[in-house]
C-alpha cells in the first residue's frame, strides 16, 4: 500500500472513530438524564438565579451541606 | 464596623463597558472613512496632501480591523466577563483583594497597549500580518494582558459558590486557551535588530515562518480569529443574556453542551479556506473546504437554541428592542454562517475569493451578530451597574432598525459588487483573452461602494445613538430599585 492509500484509510476510520464518540456522548448526555444521574436541564437556571444572595442550583461544598435543585451523582 | 450586604462589584466591567462604547465609535469611524474612500478615492486627501500619509486607505484600513476587534469587541467581551462571571459563578469580585487587583491591572495594561497600537498603526509600523499587525513589543505586551485574564478567570473560578460552570462560562474559557495559543503561534517573530547585530529598527521583526507556511499559520489564525473572538466569546454573551432578559432558561442545555465540543473539534480545522487554489497541499484545501461545511451544524445548534429558547414568549421580541437585538443578531448568526460555508465550497471560491462579497460576509457577521450582540449585553448590564433604568426605549428602537437598514445596505452592496467583481475577472472571450481590465469592474463597482458607504454612515449614526443612550443611562436616568432588575431590564419611554 503507498502512503495515499494508508491516508485515505486512516481519515476514513478516524471520521468514523469521531462520529462514534459524537453520538456516544449524545447518548450519554439523555441516558443520564433518563437514569436521574444528572439533570442537565436544570443548569439553565444558573443565569436566571444568579443574585448573589440566591441559592446555587448545586453547592460547591462537601457532602455535609444540603443539596439543592436536583439529584446529585 | 457597618455589616454591608455583600454585593457583586461591577468596577472594572464599567471601565470596560467604557472602552467598549468609545472604541467601538473610534474603529467604525474608520470603516466609515475606508467605505468612502472607496467610493471617492479624493478621501484619501481629506486631511490635505501634507497628511495624506496617515489619512490614506492602506494607512487606516488596518486601524480600522485592529481597532473594531482588539478594541471594541474584546473590550465588549471583558465587560461581559467581569459581569456575568461573577453573576454565574455566584462570587463577587468583592471577596477577593487579589482579583480585584488583577482586574484592574488588566484594564490599565489594557489600556497602555491600545495606545501603543494606535500609535504605531498610525505610524506605519506593522509586521503586515493582517489582524497579526503588532510588533514584537507590543505583542509581548499583549501576551502579559492576556495571561493576566487567565489568572482572572481561574482565579474567580477558584472561589466559586456554584459548583457547575454555566454554559457561558465554558465558552469564555475557550476563548481565554484558543486566542492564547492562536497569538502565541501566529506571531513567533524574531526581531531583526538583535539578530542581527544591530540593523534597522528596534522593534522590526520578521516572521519565523516563511512562504506557504507562513500563509497557513496565519489563515489558521486569522479564520480562528474569527472563531475565537467573534464566535465564541458572543455565544458566550447570547447564552447569559437572552435567557435572563426573557427570564426563559436556555431551551436545550444539552444541547448547548453538544455544540460547544461540535464547534470547538470543527472550527480549528477550517481555516484552510481561506487559501483554496493557493499552495499550500490539495488535502488541506479540501478539508478547509468540508470541515467548513460540517461547521454550519454546531453553529445553528446554538443559533437554533436561542431562537428556541424564545418558545411561547415572541411577543417579547415586538414589544422589548432589547430582545430585538438579541434576536436579530442570532438569525444574522446563522445567515452568516451559513453564508461562510457556501463561499468555502471550491468551486464558489473560486468565483468569490478576493472580491467584495467576501468583506460582505465580514461584515453581515460583525455588524449583525458581532455589534448587535455586544450592544444588546451592554444595554442589559447597564441599569444593573448603574442602578438606573435605560434612558430611552424608542431611542433604542429607532437606533434599531437605523442599524438594521445599515446592515442591509452593506451586505446586498457587497453581495452584488463581488459576484459582479468575479464574473468580470473570470470572463474572456473565445481566444482566451480576459473580456475586461481591472478598470472597468471600477467603474461598474462605484454605485455599490457609495452604497456601502451610505449603509455603514447609517450604522456609525446608530452607534452615536448607542452610546447617547448609555450616557445619558448613566448620567440621568432614573433610579431603580433592585426588585426591578429581574428580568427584562427597565426603560425608560
Ligand atoms: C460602521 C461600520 C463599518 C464599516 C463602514 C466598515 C467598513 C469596512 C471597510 C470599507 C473595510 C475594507 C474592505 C476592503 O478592503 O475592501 C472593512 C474591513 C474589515 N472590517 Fe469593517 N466596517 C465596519 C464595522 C466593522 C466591525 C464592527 C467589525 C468587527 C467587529 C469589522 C471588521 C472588519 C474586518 C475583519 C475587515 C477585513 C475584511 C477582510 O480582510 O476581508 N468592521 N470594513
Amino acid at each position: 500500500m503507498d502512503i495515499g492509500t494508508i491516508q485515505a484509510y486512516a481519515y476514513f476510520f478516524f471520521v468514523a472513530f469521531l462520529v462514534v464518540v459524537l453520538y456516544s456522548y449524545i447518548y450519554h448526555l439523555y441516558s443520564s438524564q433518563w437514569k436521574g444521574k444528572r439533570d442537565y436541564e436544570k443548569y439553565g437556571n444558573i443565569a436566571l438565579h444568579d443574585e448573589i444572595t440566591d441559592q446555587p442550583i448545586e453547592k460547591i461544598s462537601k457532602n455535609d451541606d444540603l443539596k439543592v435543585g436536583g439529584i446529585n451523582e | 464596623m457597618e455589616n454591608r450586604p455583600l454585593e457583586y462589584d461591577y468596577t472594572v466591567a464599567k471601565w470596560f463597558m467604557l472602552t467598549t462604547v468609545v472604541l467601538g465609535i473610534v474603529g467604525m469611524l474608520v470603516g466609515v472613512i475606508l467605505a468612502w474612500q472607496m467610493a471617492f478615492p479624493a478621501v484619501n486627501l481629506m486631511a490635505g496632501e501634507g497628511l495624506a500619509e496617515y489619512t490614506n486607505f492602506s494607512r487606516l484600513r488596518p486601524l480600522h480591523t485592529d481597532s473594531v476587534i482588539f478594541g471594541f469587541t474584546l473590550s465588549g467581551i471583558w465587560a461581559t466577563w467581569y459581569y456575568v462571571g461573577q453573576r454565574v459563578l455566584k462570587v463577587s469580585m468583592a471577596e477577593s483583594k487579589f482579583l480585584m487587583v488583577l482586574a484592574k491591572l488588566h484594564f490599565f495594561i489594557y489600556l497602555l497597549v491600545v495606545v501603543a497600537v494606535v500609535g504605531s498603526l498610525l505610524l506605519g509600523i506593522s509586521t503586515g500580518k493582517e489582524y497579526a499587525d503588532f510588533e514584537w513589543p507590543i505583542d509581548i505586551a499583549v501576551v502579559v494582558v492576556w495571561v493576566i485574564w487567565g489568572m482572572s478567570i481561574f482565579g474567580l473560578i477558584g472561589i466559586r459558590r456554584e459548583k457547575s460552570l454555566y454554559i457561558s462560562i465554558w465558552y469564555y474559557i475557550a476563548t481565554f486557551l484558543g486566542i492564547a495559543m492562536l497569538y502565541l503561534f501566529n506571531n513567533m517573530e524574531i526581531p531583526t535588530y538583535f539578530a542581527s547585530g544591530g540593523i534597522g529598527a528596534w522593534y522590526h521583526s520578521v516572521s519565523m515562518y516563511s512562504g506557504t507556511n507562513d500563509a497557513l499559520v496565519q489563515w489558521w489564525y486569522g479564520h480562528n480569529a474569527v472563531a475565537f473572538g467573534f464566535t465564541v466569546p458572543i455565544v458566550a454573551m447570547i447564552y447569559y443574556f437572552l435567557p435572563k432578559e426573557s427570564g426563559q432558561a436556555v431551551y436545550s442545555y444539552k444541547l448547548s453542551l453538544l455544540a460547544f465540543w461540535g464547534l470547538m473539534f470543527v472550527y480549528l480545522w477550517a481555516g484552510g479556506h481561506h487559501l483554496i487554489y493557493s499552495t499550500v497541499p490539495d488535502w488541506m484545501q479540501t478539508m478547509g473546504s468540508v470541515f467548513s461545511v460540517v461547521l454550519i451544524l454546531p453553529s445553528w445548534g446554538s443559533a437554533i437554541n436561542m431562537l428556541l429558547t424564545m418558545k411561547g414568549e415572541w411577543q417579547q421580541v415586538a414589544s422589548s428592542p432589547l430582545i430585538k437585538f438579541m434576536i436579530l443578531a442570532s438569525t444574522f448568526y446563522m445567515f452568516s454562517t451559513l453564508e461562510g460555508p457556501i463561499q468555502a465550497i471550491k468551486s464558489v471560491n473560486a468565483l468569490a475569493h478576493f472580491t467584495d462579497w467576501i468583506v460582505g460576509h465580514v461584515h453581515d457577521g460583525v455588524l449583525g451578530w458581532v455589534a448587535f450582540m455586544i450592544m444588546a449585553a451592554l444595554f442589559h448590564m447597564a441599569p444593573r451597574v448603574y442602578k438606573r433604568e435605560i434612558y430611552s426605549k424608542s431611542l433604542m428602537n429607532t437606533q434599531f432598525w437605523i442599524q438594521t437598514l445599515g446592515v442591509v445596505l452593506y451586505f446586498t452592496s457587497m453581495w452584488i459588487a463581488g459576484i459582479t467583481q468575479g464574473m468580470m475577472w473570470r470572463a474572456h472571450d473565445e481566444f482566451g483573452n480576459l473580456a475586461y481590465s481591472f478598470i472597468d469592474t471600477v467603474t461598474v463597482l462605484h454605485p455599490y461602494y457609495t452604497i456601502r458607504a451610505v449603509g455603514g454612515t447609517l450604522y456609525l449614526v446608530g452607534m452615536f445613538l448607542f452610546a447617547y443612550n448609555m450616557y445619558k443611562t448613566m448620567t440621568s436616568s432614573r433610579r431603580v430599585e433592585e426588585s426591578e432588575l429581574q428580568n427584562a431590564s427597565p426603560m425608560g419611554a
